[in-house]
């Protein structure tokens, strides 16, 4: 077994591990490439089936295509998709773009609380409707128990420190100095009333892993990371108005993965588009401690 | 299902290994340092990385520190010093490196477990200064009992010293003295400063006496262990998938590998249900067909025979050496949970991939890992303390020695909702006696008896009294069954009750509502069918997919009295044999005339022919 056999063999464990033990599942799906692969690994896990719903948070700063793409795979691969919206906060305006509200508010109103809300159930969920093609209402309200998210621990320091099942407290909040043990793949999956967990089946990948992984499973990726003539392209997707594209020129997945090995972003941080983690240095990781993914 | 398959020889991936290496030692001897001055020396820092950590401590007025590069949580940076292991990347020219910086802190023990538990290698950091410490024993203990075994110890802050060899001497001698108590023999002694930079990636001109290797030839230097596959096969189930969306009819049974290697045609035991049957196909997703597979993959099984099984046995080759199946283990566990373990309460124990109630029957002796004292009048288990004790499972658990397959041989005790200790496996026990025997025992012998005796009863009920326990797959018909015996009896003028299932759930249960207390609600029932029985009746109930132990507990529970097991529908037994075996209720008259000649030729009905 080379390395990403070894990566995937633990992803898929965990998959399973999760599937076993929590009955109020749901993975998350950002449309990007960790969270795209983690999707192919559940594929992996159950043998070609996704008995996982799938949320998306959409906090309407998406890029189209990125909501066409999301759409089309859910259709082509018949995934239980779910999202969910902020959209009191985007009436009243509450976002970085509308000049009121700084970035890390932005992302607190549009990602963490509706997250936040979307996991309760205390706001609304539309869920995809195969038969007409559109979302729709969805009817079930429990709280989500089990969480799956495509962190990677090298992403930055707080996700350096993060357990592949990490509990959260009742406001969603992670309590980082007191984590529980995890010892032997024997994770935590007990779990008070009104507390979840958080469980991260990438956090040992790398982002060349990632994109390893994506050309030798030939995952489908969203065309977002390629560069289509104008010489950029974006290494990490966000909202449009904080996640800026990199200068480069790969135009597909062997060519990022050059790039990455020896090329011009072997030494720089994926993040490093990423216009919120500036803001004050630890602000990604007060985020985190928030509920933030 | 296969769709997506394609070639995997078309790409250019190189295979490199990877290798988890962890750093541990006692609180403040430059474990972070170490490894902050590994990835900045060998240029693996993300460019930029440095100035900004650079730039932000001189923005909060603190002297900058290569452990900032690690610790990067607020409260660490703010306390100096590391609270969670963090993983770290690195690259060597040899291969691909996670090294796991743990924290020297007590307080975070559970912490720098988690991150020795995940590792393969471990470079152990003693300051110069201090000498060998309390955490630097207590770690190197650790790392023995989780059995890592390249290890080497770097002799820190060199500088401190004026990097003098007789200090480097003294300490090297003191600790290989305590490892040597403990048999763990490191590969490497290596006096380093982190700070200066000294014999961490590159030879120390102020130490020119030395001349072994740096860290990161130390690193390069660990050989990874072979993948386990000479060993005997083990399959811990995770689950069994029958997913029927487009027509998808396979039931495939899923886990992952631990050790050893199966090919289609194997034939394969359950344990502990001793089911057995022979392996029809290797399933997977986007792959070829495969014909066999190894440990270390994730994988899933069909089987040639439709067998009942659960979640959480373990699968073995018929032809391999079996594990051990005990209810009771005797085991080396770690204990960190925030309350001591202790007898009488109920734990849950993960072991492999089964999850069971678990009970400390008795604590042999208990060692502090720092010093390596001992004591045996020990009644419970404190946090931080190793401990070896008899542990004892309601069903026989299938587990290997530790010292033989680890992956079979490790186990988590849960604690409430918390994982509270780890446990390394030395042994199964010969012990006749179980709890709920030893409960039985006591308890009828303070039973307060009144002056009917069964004798008396049983002349006046013209019957014996009996547990009539309806088994058997949910859905079956049996409380509809059992509805109707208890009818029927009645009719025929016996004492007789039907105590249906969410009459106790609702009622004696009330204050449990937690599917994974299965074993509570069946001792309760136990307990409450002892009474009816005891009260010269027959009692009539139902019991959803039992298996042998729990009906044995159940049957234990309701002695000295006794019990009749009508099972409806599939047998899913592996050792009891029903009173009665009832395939599918076609008539339920037939049914029950069925179980009262069974309940007469057991001499329960009494009955005079005149
Ligand atoms: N003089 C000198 N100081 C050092 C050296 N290595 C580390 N230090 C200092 O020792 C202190 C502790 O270093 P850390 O790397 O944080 O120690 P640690 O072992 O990671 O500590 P915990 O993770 O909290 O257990 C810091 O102030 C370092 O600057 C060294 O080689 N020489
Ligand atoms: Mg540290």
């Amino acid at each position: 077994m080379d390395q990403l056999d070894v990566l995937e063999s633990q992803g898929i464990y965990i998959l399973r591990e999760a599937y076993r033990e929590f009955k109020q599942l749901v993975m998350l799906w950002s449309i990007g490439k960790d969270s795209t692969v983690l999707l192919w690994l559940a594929r992996k896990a159950f043998f070609g089936h996704v008995p996982i719903p799938l949320m998306h948070i959409d906090t309407s700063y998406k890029v189209p295509a990125m909501i066409e793409y999301r759409d089309k795979l859910a259709l082509d691969w018949k995934l239980n998709m779910i999202y969910g919206q902020n959209t009191q906060a985007l009436e009243d305006k509450q976002t970085f773009p509308d000049g009121n509200a700084t970035r890390i508010q932005c992302c607190q109103n549009l990602k963490t609380k509706a997250l936040k809300n979307t996991l309760s159930g205390a706001w609304p969920r539309w869920i995809l409707d195969h038969e007409a093609g559109k979302y729709v209402r969805h009817t079930d309200t429990e709280p989500y128990t089990g969480v799956i998210v495509g962190v990677r621990a090298d992403e930055e320091g707080s996700r350096s420190k993060e357990r592949y099942f990490s509990p959260r407290g009742e406001q969603n909040d992670w309590d980082v100095g007191d984590q529980p043990p995890e010892l032997w793949n024997q994770f935590k999956t007990d779990f008070a009333p009104g507390t979840h967990l958080r469980i991260h089946p990438l956090l040992d990948w790398t982002e060349l892993n990632i994109w390893e992984y994506i050309q030798r499973e030939n995952i489908p990726i969203i065309d977002l990371y390629f560069d289509k003539g104008t010489g950029k392209r974006y290494r990490s997707l966000g909202c449009y108005p904080c996640t800026s594209p990199v200068d480069s020129t790969s135009t597909n997945v062997a060519e990022i993965i050059e790039e990455l090995r020896s090329g011009k972003f072997s030494n720089i941080a994926e993040r490093s588009g990423r216009e919120q983690d500036k803001e004050d240095c630890n602000g990604l990781e007060t985020l985190r401690r928030d509920g933030y993914m | 299902m296969n769709d997506n398959i394609n070639d995997k020889n078309t790409n250019t991936l190189t295979t490199r290994d990877q290798m988890n290496v962890v750093v541990i030692g006692h609180v403040d001897h430059g474990k972070s340092t170490v490894i902050g001055r590994l990835l900045a020396d060998t240029d693996s820092l993300p460019e930029g990385k440095l100035a900004q950590v650079k730039a932000n401590c001189k923005k909060n007025s603190k002297p900058f520190e290569y452990a900032f590069l690690l610790d990067a949580l607020k409260d660490e940076q703010a306390q100096g010093i590391t609270i969670d292991s963090a993983r770290c990347f690195f690259k060597s020219q040899k291969r691909e490196y996670i090294i796991i910086d743990a924290p020297g802190h007590i307080e975070f023990l559970k912490n720098m477990v988690s991150g020795a538990a995940r590792a393969e290698a471990a470079l152990l950091c003693i300051d110069a200064k201090e000498g060998v410490q309390e955490n630097s024993r207590r770690h190197g203990y650790l790392l023995s009992m989780l059995g890592v075994r390249s290890v080497a110890i770097c002799v820190n802050k060199m500088d401190l010293v004026d990097y003098d060899k007789t200090v480097f001497d003294n300490i090297v001698t003191e600790y290989a003295e305590f490892l040597k108590a403990i048999n763990l023999e490191p590969k490497f002694y290596i006096p380093a400063s982190a700070r200066e930079g000294d014999n961490i990636v590159t030879n120390s001109a102020a130490m020119s006496w030395y001349t072994g290797p740096t860290v990161l030839e130390a690193f390069d230097s660990f050989e990874k262990e072979a993948p386990v596959t000479d060993k005997p096969f083990r399959f811990p189930v995770q689950d069994i998938y029958k997913f029927t969306a487009d027509g998808d009819d396979r039931r495939i049974i899923a886990g992952r590998i631990e050790t050893g290697t199966i090919k289609v045609g194997d034939e394969v035991i359950f344990l502990p249900s001793e089911k057995t049957s022979t392996i029809a196909s290797i399933e997977g997703f986007n792959l070829t067909s495969q014909q066999t597979a190894i440990a270390g993959q994730s994988t899933g099984f069909t089987l040639d025979t439709q067998i009942y099984i659960n979640p959480g046995e373990l699968m073995c080759k018929v032809a391999d050496v079996q594990p051990n199946m005990s209810t009771k283990i005797r085991a080396n566990i770690l204990w960190l949970g925030r309350h001591p373990m202790i007898k009488s309460k109920r734990y849950k124990i993960k072991l492999a991939g089964s999850r069971m109630p678990v009970w400390l029957r008795s604590v042999n002796t208990v060692l502090d890992a720092s010093d390596l004292t001992t004591s045996s009048y020990a009644e419970q288990v404190e946090r931080h303390d190793v401990a070896e004790c008899i542990l004892e499972t309601l069903k026989p658990a299938a587990f290997d020695l530790a010292t033989q397959i680890q992956q079979t041989g490790r186990f988590v005790i849960v604690d409430n909702y918390e994982i509270a200790g780890g446990g390394l496996i030395l042994g199964s026990v010969e012990d006749k006696t179980d709890r709920i025997t030893e409960h039985v025992n006591q308890r009828q012998k303070s039973w307060d008896r009144s002056k009917l005796t069964q004798g008396l009863r049983s002349g006046q009920y013209d019957q014996r009294s009996a547990l009539v326990l309806v088994t058997g797959p949910a859905d079956s018909g049996k409380s509809d069954l059992a509805k109707d015996l208890e009818a029927y009896l009645f009719n025929k003028g016996r004492y007789v009750y039907y105590l249906g299932i969410s009459n106790t759930l609702h009622g004696i249960d009330a204050d449990i509502n937690d599917a994974s207390l299965r074993d509570e609600y069946l001792r309760r029932l136990g307990e409450v069918a002892h009474l009816f029985t005891d009260a010269g009746l027959i009692l009539i109930t139902t019991a959803s997919d039992l298996d042998d132990y729990e009906l044995e507990m159940i049957k234990t529970l309701n002695s000295p009295n006794e019990c009749v097991v009508v099972n409806i529908g599939e047998n899913r037994f592996s050792k009891t044999v029903p009173d009665m075996q009832i395939d599918s209720i076609k008539n339920s008259d037939v049914a029950i005339n069925e179980i009262c000649e069974l309940l007469k030729a057991k001499k329960y009905l009494i009955e005079y022919y005149v």
